[in-house]
């Protein structure tokens, strides 16, 4: 019966373009062009039981737990792909790790997209298998998700929106405010990989490093810890604002001060040079795969060697401890035997004129 | 990493500090000149490791902070025009203005970027023919051949859409201006590496003699600056008033030729006002005549505007030298680098900026209270 009735399609105007490489207004209608979309390039990929049920929200089946690790996080990254990394495999690292530095394990994810009018499909047919590999290297599903489109020049591309939902591992408290005087300051690598990739891929330095982001999902190192010590009292991820930012806000919550000491941080080479050429302090510098962790003093040394059979703690090391004064400040003793404060940054890092 | 890590020598640095112990016989008081320096003696603590005969002065030699008001609200002023994109070295957009700072104009939707050369900005020029580029050209000796030769290749190129706001400034009459002036205490000086670089210490030697004063080229790594100290401390024991080259790696007596060659045929020598301290006769460089077409302030017709300083703040007497940052009563109270009073409080290489960042744990606990 349906054949004897016209269809609409023909004469609407403006005429839809279905057949297209380039994401158009139509993919955020809510029609047939973004069924199209989801169907091709969003569900083949991250496809699982709960997504191929195709509700209005995902209905999902943990063991019950007592209680929820919750997080959001919207990324945002200019330009969207970069050495070692893109903004799904952001999407999906930056919130399994926050997740994971409240001791959890991160099991679903949700994922939000707004994009632009004009990005193109096969890049975001690359970035949702990004996404697809980080989630299957973490263990996570993507279990809902939405996508709006925005007219072309209102979004730079592409931006996500992921909240994952974890499984506590410990009953133990972990968290900013935890950490006691006494303590042993942990950090899992190098410092600055990720925000020395992400300028270069800007284009902002001038020249060229080869730095690799370090973006990784950390669950699993986390989980590795957490087996060999209940002593775990404060897990960081230091992103945005890097390793100074991160542990200022520990010693803020926890009303200590951290004394670290900076013989005992690691930069790459390359790292280092981009940060002396441009009057950067690698301390300030985002990182997406590594964590701080501070431990009782008597379980460092098995934490550490936890982390170091891992793949993303290979480089781990104590870098300094937690003391009671200056309360809420972190110091840095210099190679030298001096000591300076290391104090947050007020904005943007800005490089120094020479 | 090769030319950093061997000057980073804790053992070699601690070694220098002994012999400047060993050497010293009296209280010397000395000026490290540039902002850089001082940035680098207050991270590495090298003043904590002196002997306490050494008193070190932080000198003018911030170009950031040493940019007058009035160029800031020229600056400001040219970015808010529409069909204009104004590029700057990063920390320059911070030094607030009289009203604002660079920031504010971005947000409120003028095209301001940062940019880490002129030359970037002439590429931003050569791109967008239907704006006007107009680079922020600032600093020291150490960064204008790159600037001029932004002109000089704009030029070469007939791009008719690049100019420069201009305020440059030069070291050596600000070393007079500090020596002549009746309450100076500095006996010895610590000239700015990256300066004699490009200028060499020719300049140099006349004032060290006039003045009876000496000075020894320094670099920026701990072990340069305590080699500077140490060369510095046996110049005053021994009573000579030369110019001695600490920095030998980078810096020849003469310096680069080539560099001085195209300053000298884009720039004249002019007065200059520094923020804080005043009008130093001869101690900047304007463009001349045949290179006016490029000079921002007559295209945009910013030159009558003129700025009054925050009353409250002393960055001038920090700038002179003549107090430390925590001497002012607003330094960590009404000025922070998030609400700065004055440009000493905004770049890192601010001496009030150095103190707030490295080492305001010891003022708040009044533990540094000389």
């Amino acid at each position: 019966m349906s054949e004897e009735y016209p269809t609409m399609e023909g004469p609407v105007c403006p005429l839809p373009h279905i057949e297209t490489d380039r994401v158009v207004m139509g993919h955020g209608s809510g029609g047939r062009m973004m069924a199209d979309l989801i169907r091709s390039v969003f569900r083949p990929p991250l496809s699982n039981p709960v997504l191929e049920a195709e509700n209005d929200a995902g209905v999902v089946q943990p063991t019950p737990p007592e209680s929820l690790a919750i997080s959001t996080d919207a990324h945002v990254v200019s330009p969207l792909f970069f050495r070692g990394g893109d903004i799904g495999k952001l999407a999906v690292c930056g919130t399994v790790n926050d997740v994971a530095m409240v001791g959890a394990d991160p099991k679903y994810l949700t994922a939000s997209f707004i994009l632009e009018e004009g990005l193109a499909i096969s890049t975001l047919q690359k970035v949702v298998a990004s996404m697809q590999s980080s989630a299957e290297e973490a263990g996570v599903q993507v279990v809902a998700g939405d996508t709006k489109v925005v007219s072309h020049g209102e979004a730079d591309g592409l931006y996500i929106s992921t909240t994952g939902i974890g499984i506590p591992l410990t009953k133990n408290e972990i968290g900013g405010d935890q950490a006691q005087p006494g303590d042993v300051v942990i950090l899992s690598g190098t410092m600055g990989d990720h925000g020395i990739a992400v300028l270069e891929a800007r284009g902002d330095l001038g020249f060229e490093t080869n730095v690799e982001s370090d973006i990784a999902p950390l669950n699993h190192l986390v989980t590795a810890m957490l087996e060999a010590s209940p002593g775990i009292h404060v897990l960081r991820d230091p992103t945005r604002g890097g390793v100074a930012t991160a542990l200022n806000e520990i010693a803020q919550q926890s009303n200590v001060g951290v004394l670290i000491r900076e013989s005992s941080l690691l930069l790459q080479p390359a790292v280092q040079a981009a940060c002396e050429m441009l009057g950067f302090d690698p301390l300030y510098i985002a990182n997406e795969g590594k964590l701080l962790a501070v431990v009782k003093r008597e379980d460092a040394e098995k934490v550490l060697m936890a982390m170091r059979n891992t793949r993303y703690g290979e480089e781990a090391a104590i870098i300094g401890e937690i003391t009671v004064q200056p309360r809420g400040r972190l110091l840095m003793e210099t190679p030298l035997g001096s000591k300076r404060v290391v104090d947050t940054l007020s904005g943007e890092m800005l490089p120094r004129i020479c | 990493m090769k030319y950093i890590t061997e000057y980073r020598d804790a053992d070699l640095v601690k070694k220098t500090l002994k012999k400047i112990e060993k050497t010293i016989s009296r209280p010397w008081t000395l000026m490290e000149i540039c902002g850089g320096q001082t940035h680098a003696i207050v991270k590495h603590g090298l003043d904590q490791l002196l002997p306490e005969e050494v008193e070190l002065v932080h000198g003018p030699g911030c170009p950031v902070c040493v940019t007058p008001l009035e160029l800031i609200d020229k600056a400001m002023a040219i970015a808010s025009q529409p069909d204009v994109i104004f590029t700057s070295y990063g920390d320059m957009l911070r030094v607030p203005g009289s009203n604002g700072d660079l920031f504010s104009i971005r947000a409120r939707g003028g095209d301001v970027r940062v940019v880490y050369s002129p030359l970037d900005a002439l590429k931003i020029a050569q791109d967008n023919p239907d704006k006007e580029v107009v680079f922020f050209a600032i600093g020291f000796e150490t960064t204008a051949p790159a600037n001029v030769m932004s002109v000089l290749q704009a030029q070469n190129l007939g791009l008719e859409n690049y100019s420069i706001l201009v305020s440059h400034v030069r070291v050596p009459p600000a070393i007079r201006a500090i020596l002549g002036s009746p309450s100076n205490r500095v006996q010895g000086f610590l000239a700015a590496g990256h300066v004699n670089a490009v200028m060499g210490y020719w300049e140099y030697e006349p004032i060290a003699e006039e003045f009876q004063v000496p000075m020894a080229v320094t670099g920026f790594e701990p072990l340069d600056i305590a080699q500077g100290i140490l060369t510095c401390v046996e110049s005053l024991e021994k009573g000579e008033y030369v110019v001695e080259n600490a920095y030998r790696r980078a810096v020849t007596k003469a310096g680069n030729q080539t560099a001085q060659k195209i300053i000298k045929q884009v720039f004249q020598e002019c007065d200059r006002k520094w923020r804080g301290i005043g009008v130093i006769p001869g101690s900047g460089w304007c463009l001349r005549p045949a290179f006016q077409e490029f000079d921002a302030e007559k295209r945009f017709d910013v030159e009558s505007i003129q700025s009054e300083e925050s009353p409250v703040c002393i960055s001038g007497l920090i700038l002179q030298g003549l107090k430390k940052p925590h001497e002012c009563p607003a330094f960590g109270t009404k000025c922070t680098p998030d609400h700065p009073l004055g440009a000493t409080m905004v770049s890192d290489e601010g001496a009030c900026a150095a103190y707030y960042h490295y080492r305001s744990h010891l003022t708040r606990q009044g533990i540094e209270s000389s």
